[in-house]
């Protein structure tokens, strides 16, 4: 059934588009406007063409930003959304003890960003925080300033420890439609447990978790605050992510060329995956 | 299959219970032979549900037991108790294909795949599923999808008593005819005990051979279709059953003898002279009201054509009533009397039948 | 006052759900749709709402042309199968709404909110909310909220379909008294033939988009246009085979059950036609001097406390008899059923209705 058309309503939509061209339309056309040109500031431009593309993609930095990104984002895909719907699935659905699971539930997800990098930036001192003194105090040497895959496990753990939750919450709302009746059909078909997870609970909470897959998946690609915060990208670039490599070259070496650039590059690698992503889900659903 | 019991059993889903109302389930008595088809039958709300979840195990009763075959298995789960349930919507396993679904129970119980796959052939072939037996069970109808439930329900041959909830609610109505009849089918050829549960008369009517009508979670009455239409216990079993329900009008008791419209009414049963009641009302249903040469002067208000015979509403001094005539019957106009089939009259006193 | 569709089309994509369709309705007449789920009912209401508009063709109100125009500016009121109520309203706030808005004082709404609460017996309900009311009060608060607008055009939505099957009776009971001294059109969408023929009225029959019949509701049922209308119309459903008329005998194909012509049926051609048989014309008794036998076996006897519903086989089609009384036929039994010769349609080649009972 076809809504009845009301043009006055584009009147409400009028502010929002206005902000929105303000934050996000004009200044990307500016980076699309540097991303061509060579600049030295004081509004000099010099036109280089598609010199800083070319340059960026053949880069070894930007590969190796590249790559530990899509590692970076893989390992928390794999690790978060398993361990989301795991915890989801041991929530209560009555009671009072629901309330009390979604406080606890929603309590990471709403600390500032830059409180969770400090906090874990102490947290996980080798001297005096508890979780590095505690992991030292095992035998095991663990310092995240000086070595890498210390570095990389403690941004992976605070990474979980702050996003899980919204795998957590979005796959509970998912099981909480499934109908009491589909629970009852299973037992007396004599299902194990994980049968009514594989063919019950799994299937009807395939659009929730292909939203959550796709939200985690875009923040954990454009991750920058809780790593930069934690680590600076350090030691050396070992966890210069694609974001924290990219503001170094905007801001910290002042090449505003190829950062546009960059910036692009990376805007349209987010802009394929989603795509890729978003199609995968409708064909899917076509199917069924 | 199974002898059923039901003893005393009552069930509330509060936890303290301080009036009648707050109980859903009240002292219900109850015991179905095998191998029957069976009604439970009652008004959104009369507990008709709760006691099938009680029976197939999804639910544990405040108060009372229930026995399968003199074992009492009040504690057991449903997989214990060998039974089948088949909900209002169909429930369906949508990863998998209709043969998956339908071999589902019998791969949980370790079956081997020969078997199965005889086993699935032949209910595929009781319910109409052959021809899409290796389609994607969620691209099926509503109805397809009732049927696999059903399927899942018959595949497996130690079933005890198959349970249906209201099964034909989301069926489209010219399916429902077939369906209807496809379970009255079914259950001739394979012979268990099934228990339907619905408020719709037709369905209970036409499909089983005992029906229990239940009313504000009590048992009213228990008896076959004819028994429940010719004699029904309760004014609310009068009314409830038939379309249109028994004409209910009030009525005195003289001596022992019914007295409605100022003259004296000829009754089927016969009541106790000296037992007084607050309320006594005078009970016959439409098929069973004639038009006569004498009797009960009446005036005919309204005659609707329900295609295969009359409604007549007719009105007396007593009240108004309703009538049933074939379609040839020749209806007259202005006044006119009728006469009430004696067999099939009875007076009720507080909405219960009187004397014997 | 009138509503008329002028060749009113309505397709979606490549899909028509409508096809061509002329209609007429006049005031203080009950109107039903009658048809199965799909067949267009809906469709054809929300375009006579004004909630959708037609691919082609136009709509007419009371002489004026109201294509287009959309819902709010149209005097229109609409009852859905599913009960719906505002759920933060009390029952005298929801049947109040649609006054609210229009500028009343609040003395005219108490009056008229009394009156309409008092033909649906809602009086003794106004300070519940709709998640405290039972499934038929809920229906009777949507029908008080429509009804009280007083609008041209009210349309309901099947909206019996979702209530238990006693309030269903009882409600439509009460129905055509709701519309009477009301100057308005009423639309009733339904799938149940009952409902057809207890409310009255006119009916339209309908099959996949496309109106097979239009008239009173009696003339539809008995004089249905082809076998289409009549399978529509039938619950349960009519039996219909072929048969072939040599001389002034017909006889169903590849049966040997033949009958005298009646009346003017003598003098159609000699050929092949259908008939339709409705099942309470066939019968374990016989029900009148004209009737023909009928033997078969016993497939399915579905016997309620006054019906007797016996489907058999005979030659390789299934009947379905209906008649009142008990009969205990046993499963797989020979039965001899009669079958009223007037009661039969006749229906030509091009499955038009040739004679009517």
């Amino acid at each position: 059934m076809k809504k009845t058309v009301n043009q006055k309503a584009w009147f409400f939509v009028l502010p929002v588009f206005v902000l929105v061209a303000f934050n996000a339309a004009i200044p990307l056309m500016t980076v699309i406007n540097y991303s061509f040109q060579e600049t030295f500031g004081d509004n000099v431009f010099f036109w280089e063409g598609t010199r800083w593309f070319k340059q960026i993609l053949q880069s070894d930095r930007f590969h190796g930003a590249l790559g530990r990104q899509f590692l970076f984002t893989f390992i928390i895909l794999i690790i978060q959304v398993p361990l989301g719907i795991a915890i989801a699935l041991s929530m209560p659905k009555k009671g009072m003890g629901v309330s009390v699971c979604l406080v606890l539930m929603s309590m990471p997800l709403l600390i500032p960003w830059n409180v969770v990098g400090a906090m874990w930036n102490i947290f996980a001192l080798p001297e005096i925080g508890f979780l590095g003194h505690s992991i030292n105090a095992l035998g095991i040497d663990y310092n995240y300033t000086q070595q890498p895959l210390a570095a990389w496990f403690t941004t992976i753990l605070m990474d979980v420890w702050h996003w899980t939750s919204l795998v957590v919450l979005l796959s509970y709302a998912g099981l909480c439609a499934i109908p009491d009746a589909y629970y009852q059909a299973a037992k007396i078909d004599g299902a194990s447990r994980w049968s009514i997870f594989r063919h019950i609970e799994l299937p009807k909470m395939n659009k929730v978790l292909t939203i959550a897959i796709l939200l985690r998946f875009m923040d954990s690609f454009m991750i920058y605050t809780e790593p930069f915060v934690l680590t600076g990208g350090g030691p050396g670039n070992t966890t210069a992510f694609l974001s924290i490599d990219l503001v170094k070259m905007a801001l910290g070496q002042f090449d505003l060329g190829p950062a546009a650039a960059m910036s692009l590059i990376y805007f349209f690698i987010v802009l394929l995956i989603c795509w890729v992503f978003y199609n995968l889900m409708m064909r899917h659903e076509e199917q069924s | 299959m199974s002898k059923i019991s039901l003893n005393n059993l009552s069930h509330s889903y509060l936890d303290q219970q301080n009036n009648d109302q707050d109980w859903a389930l009240r002292d219900i008595d109850l015991e179905w032979s095998n191998g029957g088809a069976y009604a439970l039958l009652g008004p959104s709300g009369c507990g008709k549900t709760t006691l099938l979840n009680i029976i197939s195990g999804l639910l544990r009763p405040t108060k009372g037991e229930v026995f399968f075959d003199e074992k009492k298995i009040t504690h057991l789960s449903p997989v214990e108790r060998n039974i089948a349930q088949i909900f209002q919507f169909p429930v369906i396993y949508d990863t998998m294909t209709v043969f998956d679904n339908l071999a589902f129970p019998l791969r949980n119980r370790g079956f081997s795949e020969d078997k199965i796959k005889a086993r699935v052939k032949e209910i595929a072939e009781m319910l109409d599923l052959s021809q899409t037996l290796y389609n994607r069970a969620s691209g099926l109808t509503a109805d397809g999808k009732q049927k696999i439930s059903l399927g899942r329900g018959l595949v497996r041959s130690d079933v005890n008593v198959i349970m249906f909830d209201e099964p034909l609610t989301v069926i489209d109505p010219h399916l429902k005819w077939i369906l209807k009849s496809k379970l009255k089918e079914l259950h001739q050829e394979i012979n268990r005990t099934m228990i339907y549960v619905t408020h719709d008369q037709t369905e209970a009517l036409t499909f089983a051979d005992q029906v229990v009508v239940m009313h504000e979670g009590q048992l009213v009455q228990k008896g076959t279709p004819v028994e429940l239409f010719e004699k029904p216990k309760h004014t609310f079993v009068g009314h409830f059953i038939g379309s249109p329900g028994m004409n209910i009008l009030s009525c005195e008791l003289i001596n022992g003898k019914a007295n409605f419209s100022g003259a004296a009414i000829e009754i089927e049963n016969k009541p106790i002279s000296h037992k007084t009641y607050s309320k006594t009302q005078i009970g016959i249903r439409p098929e069973f009201v004639s038009f006569s040469n004498t009797g009960i002067a009446v005036k005919v208000l309204k005659v609707n054509d329900a295609g295969r015979h009359k409604i007549i509403d007719i009105e007396c001094d007593g009240g108004k009533l309703k009538m049933i005539s074939s379609v040839a019957t020749t209806i007259p106009s202005g006044t006119a009397y009728v006469k009430f089939n004696s067999k099939y009259t009875y007076v009720y006193g507080d909405d219960w039948i009187v004397g014997k | 006052m009138s509503l008329e569709l002028k060749n009113v089309k309505k397709k979606i994509g490549a899909e028509t759900h409508i096809y061509s369709t002329d209609l007429k309705f006049e005031k203080n007449t009950i109107n039903i749709l009658l048809g199965s789920t799909l067949s267009g009912k809906t469709t054809l209401m929300q375009i006579m709402a004004g909630l959708d508009k037609p691919t082609s063709g136009e709509i007419w109100f009371n002489e004026k042309n109201v294509t287009g125009v959309s819902v709010q500016k149209r005097n229109v009121s609409m009852v859905y199968q599913q009960f719906i109520n505002y759920p933060n309203f009390t029952v005298f706030e929801n049947i109040a709404s649609p006054l609210k808005i229009v500028s009343i004082s609040s003395n005219e709404i108490k009056n008229r909110v009394g009156k309409v609460a008092e033909l649906l017996k809602l009086t003794d309900m106004f300070n519940k909310k709709p998640h405290e009311l039972s499934g038929g009060q809920k229906q009777r608060t949507a029908l008080a909220r429509a009804l009280v607008k007083d609008s041209g055009l009210i349309l309901l939505d099947e909206p019996l379909a979702n209530l238990d099957f006693k309030l269903r009776e009882e409600l439509r009971e009460e129905l055509p008294r709701l519309f009477e001294n009301r100057d308005c059109i009423v639309v009733y969408a339904t799938t149940e033939p009952m409902d057809a023929l207890l409310i009255g009225g006119n009916t339209a029959t309908l099959h996949e988009g496309k109106i097979i019949q239009y008239g009173k509701t009696v003339d539809v049922y008995n004089k249905p246009k082809n076998v289409i209308s009549a399978k529509v119309f039938n619950d349960p459903p009519i039996n219909t085979t072929k048969v072939i008329k040599k001389d002034k005998t017909f006889s169903i194909e590849n049966n040997s059950i033949s009958w005298q012509c009646q009346s003017n049926l003598g003098a159609l051609a000699d050929g092949h036609y259908t008939i339709g048989i409705r099942p309470h014309s066939i019968t374990p008794y016989k029900q009148t001097e004209n009737s023909v036998q009928i033997k078969g076996k016993v497939l399915i006897a579905e016997l309620s406390g006054s019906e007797s519903i016996i489907h058999f086989q005979s030659g390789n089609i299934k009947w379905v008899s209906l008649s009142t009384g008990i009969h205990p036929l046993k499963v797989g039994a020979e039965a001899e059923l009669h079958m009223d010769v007037n009661q039969f349609l006749y229906f030509d080649k091009n499955n038009k209705l040739i004679n009517h009972v």
